[in-house]
C-alpha cells in the first residue's frame, strides 16, 4: 500500500544538478511524522530521487542513504524517538549504517530517533525554557567532511529554522570531550544558544562521519520563498534563505563520486 | 472477586420500560433542558422519552448544537448571497465547512470556531481541543488540513489569572497543532480585562482538496456499514456543548472541568493520515466527525442527511471505561473520533488501512430506510426516533431583543483628551502597548514552517499558503475583530472587522473570496446582548453583500459572561483569498533602500474606541467611519500592484493608525525610513497626532519602487483614490524619522515593542 499523499505535486522550484538524479535517498515515516513530505521535496530540489519509506517495512527498497525527518513520532509518548527505535525499519538501518557504510541523516525528532538507536551518542531533554520554540537559527559547520556537510566549506556558517519542544543535546562530560576531540561536532549554535543544549552543540556525527544528527531543520531552507527571510551567505529575498540545500547536495554528490 | 459482563450491570431504560413507566421523573433540568423543550420531546416521541434519547435530546437541542436563539438572525447570511456570490462556492453553509473554487480544480474549505468556555475552566486541554475539533471538520470535507490560525482574547494582561490562561492556551495550541504538522500562519491577541472571567479561544484550520474529492456527512445506501474509527470512547467531555458551552459562568456553581475533553493529538495526526487514504481509495460514502455531542450527533445528522434510518447497536462502541452508561457513551465528547459509511465490498479495504495506521474501529450497525435512528444496547431497545427532529428540528427561539439604554450615552461620550506634547514618548508607549507589543513570544511556539508551503506567517498582514507546487496557486487568510467597535456600535463593529480582514487579505497581494465568522457574544437571554447579536449578524451579512464575498460557514458562542456582564460583543471574521501565484505575495516590511512609501486613503479625526482612547482608558463615541467602496479600491489597488510588480510591501492602517503601521513596517526587516508629514496635516486638515494616531478605515501604506511610482500614481489617479508621498526607505539609518516631530532608532523600538509579552509571561 502507498503512503504517497495526493496533495504534493512536483515543485517548480529549479534543481541543482540534473546529474544526481541517480541517486535515491529514502525518508522514513512512522505515525507521527511530520517532515517527511519536506524532506522529500528537499531531496528533490537538490536533484536526487527520493524514496518514501514506512517504519514497519523491512524493505530498504535499495535507497543509497537515508534521512529520518522531523515530527513528533508515535507522539513523543513515554521519550522522544523511544518507541520509533524499535520499528523494524531501523533494524535494517541500524545494521547498515553502524559499520559506516549508508549515510543517515536525523533531523530532529529523527536526531532523537538516532541516539535512541544509539547510531549517536547523547540525548535530547526539554528545552531549558520548557516551551517549543520556532526561530530562525544561525549555526557555524563545524566539520564539513561528513556524508551530509562537504558541500560548505569548513567553517562557514548558515541560517535554517529549528522547531522544537525537546531540542536540548546533553550527555556526559566524557562523551562530550570526545565528541570535541574527535572533531565530530557537526553543528553548533551561534548567536546565543535557543534551548540549553551542552556547549552550544546543535549537530553530531558518528565515528565514520556517514551518520550525522541536527535539531534545525535544514530542509526548511532549501526553496527560495518559503524557506527563512535571512542568509548567511548575504542579502535574500523576502523568505528567501535556501543554506540548508548544502546538506543535500552533499551527500547526493559523495554518492555519485563514490 | 467475579466482574460480570458488561450488558447487565445497568437497569436500561428501554423504549418498552418508557412506555410502562409514563410517569418516572427525568432529570432534564439537569441536562440543560427547559421544561418547554422537554415538553416537546415527550410530544415528538408519543411518550416520556428514554434516559438515553433524553441525552440525545438535550445535547442536540443545546445552544451549542441547535442554533436555537440564533438561527432566526443566521438566515440572512443565506438570504443575503446573491447568485454571482456563489459562483465560486462549491458547498455553502450547513456542512462541516464550506468549501470554496480556487481554480485548475483545486478547492479550499476553512472554518473558524470556538473553544471559549473549556478553555476558561482548562486552559491547555481546552485550546488544544479547540484546534483538533475544527480540524476534524476539515478532514470530513475531504481536505488535507494544511494550516491552522488563532484569534485570542484574554484578560487584562496584569491581572492575577491572565498568566494562567496564557500559558494554558498559547501552549494548548501549539503542543496540539504542531504535533498535527499544520503550520500556524496567523491569528490575533487582545487584552481586555471584559475577557477577564470568559477568554476567547477561536480556532481556524483551512484544507485544500480536488473538487472531486468533496465529502459530504450523510449516510446513504441502504445496508451500508456504519463504522466508529479512531480514539476509545471514554467520560470526558459529557455534556460539554450543552451545559458547559451553553451556559454563562457562575462563582456559586461547581467546577465544570469533568466537562472538558482532553486531546491527544498523536491520535489525530494518524487519524489525518488515515482518512485521506480512506478518501484516496474512495473506501467511505459519508464520513461525519465527531465533536459537540459525540455520537448522538454523528448518528443523528448521518442518518438524517441520507436516506433516513440507521441501527446501531451501541455495546460495540470500544470504551476507555467500561462503566460508562449509554447515556453517557452517546453524550461523551472524547476527541480523535470519526464516523463513517462503508459499502459491504469495501470493508475489507477499510479494516485493511485501519490496520495499516494501527487505528481502533468497531462496526457500529448498518443504514436503514426505515426514517428511524434505532439504537440498541445488547439487543434491547433503547433509542427510536425520527433522526431528523434530534438533529434539525430542535427548537427556535425569537429571543426578545432591545436597545440598551446605555448606549446614547456612551455614543455620545466623544474622547477628547489633549492630544500628548511628547509624540515620541506616545509612539512608544503605543507600541509597548498589551495589544500592540510584538506577539513574538506566542507566535515563537508554533510552527510556521512544517509542509514547507508558508509564503507568509505572522507578523504579516495574512497568511499565505502555496496550495500547488507546479503553479504556485495559494491562498491567503486573515482574521479580524475589534470588540471596542463593536461595543459602541455592533451594527458597524462587524462590518468593520469584514473590513479588515479583507482589506488584509488584499494588502498581502491576495484577492478577496469568501468568509467564515465566529460569533462571540454574552447570554442571549439578555435582549440587550440580543440586540448586539442580531446587529452584528445584520451588519456583517449586509456587507459581505456589499463587497460580494460569501459567508461559508462558522461558528456561533455565546454564553460568554460571568454573573451578569458579558464581554464586549466580538464578531470574529475570517477572509480567504487567492493567489494565481504566491511568489507574488507583498510582506508587510520594506527593504530597498530610497524605494518611495505612499500612504493610501484619507485620514480623519477618528479617535474613538482607537488603542490610544484604550491606552487613556476612554471607551465611547462612534466607531471609524466605514466606506466599503473605498475599501473595495484599495483592494483592488493593493492586489493590481502586487500582480504588475508595483510595491515591494504594503501594511494595512488599523489598530494603533499611522504610527502602528509605519513602526511595525520598519521592525519587519529592520529598515528605517525618513518620513514626512506635514503634508497629509494640511491635506487631510488634522493635526500631527491625529495623523498617527486616528484609526481611519479604507488606509494602507506600500513601498514603491522609483521605476515604479509613475505606473503606481497613474493607476491611483485612474481610480480616483486618494494618495500621498510621505517619505522614504532609508536603510542607512537604523531609525524611524518622523521629520520635525521625533526620530526613533529602531533597536529602541524594538526593544520596547518586544519586552512586553516576556515581562509579564517570560
Amino acid at each position: 500500500m502507498t503512503i504517497e499523499t495526493p496533495l504534493i505535486g512536483h515543485s517548480a522550484a529549479e534543481v541543482v544538478d540534473e546529474s544526481l538524479s541517480g541517486v535515491r535517498v529514502g525518508v522514513v515515516t512512522f505515525p507521527g511524522t511530520l517532515d517527511d513530505r519536506d524532506a522529500l521535496r528537499a531531496v528533490r530540489i537538490a536533484g536526487g530521487t527520493g524514496v518514501q519509506l514506512w517504519h514497519g517495512d523491512h524493505d530498504l527498497k535499495d535507497v543509497d542513504a537515508v534521512i529520518i525527518p522531523g515530527g513528533f513520532s508515535y507522539g513523543d509518548y513515554l521519550r522522544a524517538g523511544a518507541i520509533s527505535r524499535f520499528a523494524p525499519l531501523m533494524e535494517q538501518i541500524t545494521a547498515a549504517a553502524s559499520g559506516g557504510s549508508l549515510p543517515v541523516l536525523g533531523i530532529c525528532n529523527g536526531f532523537q530517533v538516532l541516539t535512541e538507536a544509539h547510531l549517536l551518542p547523547g540525548s535530547m531533554v526539554k528545552n531549558n525554557h520548557l516551551h517549543f520554540l520556532c526561530k530562525d537559527q544561525r549555526l557555524l559547520v563545524e566539520n564539513s567532511s561528513t556524508a551530509w556537510t562537504s558541500s560548505y566549506g569548513e567553517g562557514s556558517e548558515i541560517v535554517v529554522p529549528l522547531k522544537n519542544q525537546d531540542g536540548q543535546f546533553v550527555a556526559d562530560e566524557r562523551t562530550l570531550d570526545e565528541l570535541e576531540g574527535e572533531g565530530r561536532v557537526v553543528f553548533r549554535y551561534v548567536g546565543g544558544n535557543p534551548n540549553g543544549s551542552r556547549r552550544d552543540i546543535a549537530g553530531i556525527t558518528n565515528e565514520h562521519g556517514n551518520v550525522v544528527g541536527l535539531m534545525p531543520h535544514p530542509e526548511h531552507a532549501v526553496e527560495p520563498g518559503f524557506g527563512p527571510d535571512s542568509s548567511a551567505f548575504g542579502e535574500v529575498e523576502v523568505r528567501g534563505g535556501v543554506d540548508g540545500l548544502g546538506i543535500f547536495t552533499s551527500v547526493l554528490q559523495k554518492l555519485v563520486n563514490k | 472477586m467475579t466482574t460480570e459482563t458488561t450488558s447487565k450491570k445497568f437497569n436500561i431504560d428501554t423504549v418498552e420500560h418508557a412506555e410502562q413507566t409514563p410517569e418516572q421523573p427525568l432529570p432534564w433540568a439537569e441536562l440543560g433542558l427547559k421544561e418547554n423543550e422537554y415538553d416537546r420531546v415527550v410530544e415528538i416521541l408519543g411518550r416520556r422519552p428514554t434516559a438515553a434519547e433524553l441525552a440525545m435530546y438535550s445535547v442536540m437541542w443545546s445552544e451549542h448544537c441547535s442554533y436555537k436563539s440564533s438561527k432566526v438572525h443566521l438566515r440572512q447570511f443565506g438570504d443575503k448571497v446573491t447568485e454571482e456570490m456563489k459562483e465560486h462556492l462549491l458547498v455553502g453553509i450547513g456542512e462541516n465547512a464550506g468549501v470554496v473554487d480556487i481554480g485548475d480544480g483545486w478547492a479550499v474549505t476553512f472554518k473558524v470556531e470556538s473553544h471559549n468556555h473549556p478553555s476558561f475552566v482548562e486552559p491547555y486541554q481546552g485550546a488544544a481541543t479547540g484546534v483538533g475539533g475544527i480540524v476534524r471538520d476539515i478532514i470530513s470535507m475531504g481536505a488535507r488540513p494544511v494550516a491552522v490560525m488563532d484569534p485570542l482574547r484574554f484578560g487584562a494582561i496584569d491581572h492575577p489569572d491572565t498568566p494562567r490562561l496564557v500559558h494554558g492556551i498559547v501552549s494548548g495550541i501549539g503542543g496540539y497543532g504542531n504535533s498535527l504538522g499544520l503550520p500556524n500562519i496567523g491569528g490575533e491577541v487582545v487584552f481586555d480585562s471584559v475577557y477577564q472571567g470568559n477568554p476567547l479561544v477561536n480556532a481556524l484550520a483551512v484544507g485544500v482538496l480536488r473538487h472531486e474529492d468533496i465529502r459530504l456527512a450523510n449516510a446513504s445506501g441502504v445496508g451500508n456499514k456504519v463504522v466508529l474509527f479512531g480514539a476509545r470512547t471514554g467520560g470526558d467531555g459529557i455534556g460539554g456543548a450543552s451545559v458547559l458551552a451553553s451556559e454563562s459562568f457562575d462563582d456559586a456553581k461547581p467546577s465544570k472541568r469533568p466537562a472538558v475533553q482532553v486531546g491527544d493529538p498523536f491520535a489525530e495526526k494518524v487519524l489525518i493520515e488515515c482518512c485521506l487514504e480512506l478518501f484516496k481509495n474512495s473506501i467511505v460514502e459519508g464520513i461525519q466527525d465527531l465533536g459537540a455531542a459525540g455520537i448522538s450527533c454523528a448518528t443523528s445528522e448521518l442518518a438524517s442527511n441520507g436516506d433516513g434510518g440507521m441501527h446501531v447497536e451501541l455495546t460495540n462502541v470500544l470504551l476507555r471505561d467500561p462503566s460508562l452508561t449509554p447515556g453517557e457513551i452517546l453524550m461523551s465528547e472524547s476527541q480523535e473520533r470519526m464516523m463513517a459509511v462503508v459499502t459491504p465490498e469495501n470493508v475489507a479495504a477499510f479494516e485493511a488501512i485501519m490496520d495499516k495506521w494501527n487505528v481502533e474501529y468497531s462496526w457500529l450497525g448498518e443504514v436503514t430506510d426505515t426514517g428511524r435512528l434505532i439504537i440498541e444496547w445488547d439487543g434491547e431497545k433503547i433509542v427510536d426516533v425520527d433522526p431528523r427532529t434530534v438533529a434539525h428540528d430542535g427548537p427556535v427561539y425569537e429571543r426578545p431583543y432591545s436597545r440598551p439604554v446605555w448606549l446614547d450615552g456612551v455614543q455620545a461620550d466623544s474622547f477628547s483628551a489633549e492630544a500628548p506634547t511628547d509624540l515620541r514618548a506616545a509612539v512608544l508607549e503605543l507600541m509597548a502597548s498589551p495589544n500592540m507589543c510584538s506577539k513574538d513570544w506566542i507566535t515563537n511556539q508554533y510552527d510556521r514552517y512544517v509542509q514547507g508551503n508558508t509564503a507568509l506567517a505572522m507578523p504579516d498582514d495574512a497568511g499565505v499558503v502555496r496550495v500547488d507546487e507546479e503553479t504556485g496557486l495559494g491562498i491567503a487568510l486573515s482574521t479580524d475583530a475589534n470588540g471596542r467597535y463593536s461595543y459602541l456600535n455592533p451594527y458597524d463593529g462587524a462590518r468593520l472587522a469584514l473590513a479588515e480582514a479583507y482589506r488584509n487579505v488584499a494588502t498581502s497581494g491576495a484577492k478577496p473570496m469568501a468568509v467564515t465568522d465566529c460569533l462571540n457574544f454574552g447570554s442571549p437571554e439578555d435582549p440587550e446582548v440580543m440586540w448586539q447579536f442580531a446587529e452584528s449578524v445584520r451588519g456583517l451579512a449586509d456587507a459581505c453583500q456589499e463587497l460580494g464575498v460569501p459567508v461559508t460557514g462558522g461558528n456561533v458562542s455565546l454564553y460568554n459572561q460571568t454573573g451578569g456582564v458579558a464581554i464586549h460583543p466580538t464578531p470574529v471574521v475570517g477572509v480567504l483569498g487567492v493567489f494565481d501565484d504566491v511568489a507574488r505575495r507583498t510582506p508587510s516590511g520594506w527593504r530597498e533602500d530610497g524605494q518611495a512609501i505612499y500612504l493610501l486613503g484619507t485620514t480623519r479625526n477618528e479617535l474613538d474606541g482607537s488603542e490610544w482612547a484604550n491606552l487613556r482608558g476612554h471607551l465611547g463615541g462612534q466607531p471609524p467611519a466605514l466606506d466599503l467602496d473605498a475599501e473595495k479600491t484599495l483592494a483592488a489597488i493593493l492586489v493590481n500592484s502586487s500582480r504588475d510588480g508595483m510595491i515591494d510591501a504594503a501594511h494595512d492602517l488599523s489598530e494603533g493608525g499611522l504610527a502602528a503601521a509605519l513602526s511595525e513596517a520598519a521592525l519587519r526587516f529592520g529598515v528605517g525610513a525618513r518620513i514626512g508629514i506635514d503634508e497629509l496635516c494640511e491635506r487631510d486638515g488634522i493635526d500631527p497626532f491625529t495623523a498617527l494616531f486616528s484609526e481611519s478605515q479604507a488606509r494602507a501604506i506600500v513601498s514603491v519602487p522609483r521605476s515604479e511610482e509613475v505606473r503606481f500614481n497613474d493607476m491611483c489617479t485612474a481610480r480616483n483614490f486618494p494618495r500621498i508621498r510621505i517619505g522614504v526607505v532609508d536603510a542607512e539609518n537604523d531609525a524611524l524619522d518622523v521629520q520635525g516631530h521625533f526620530t526613533l532608532p529602531l533597536a529602541e523600538l524594538k526593544e520596547a515593542h518586544e519586552a512586553t509579552l516576556p515581562k509579564h509571561f517570560g
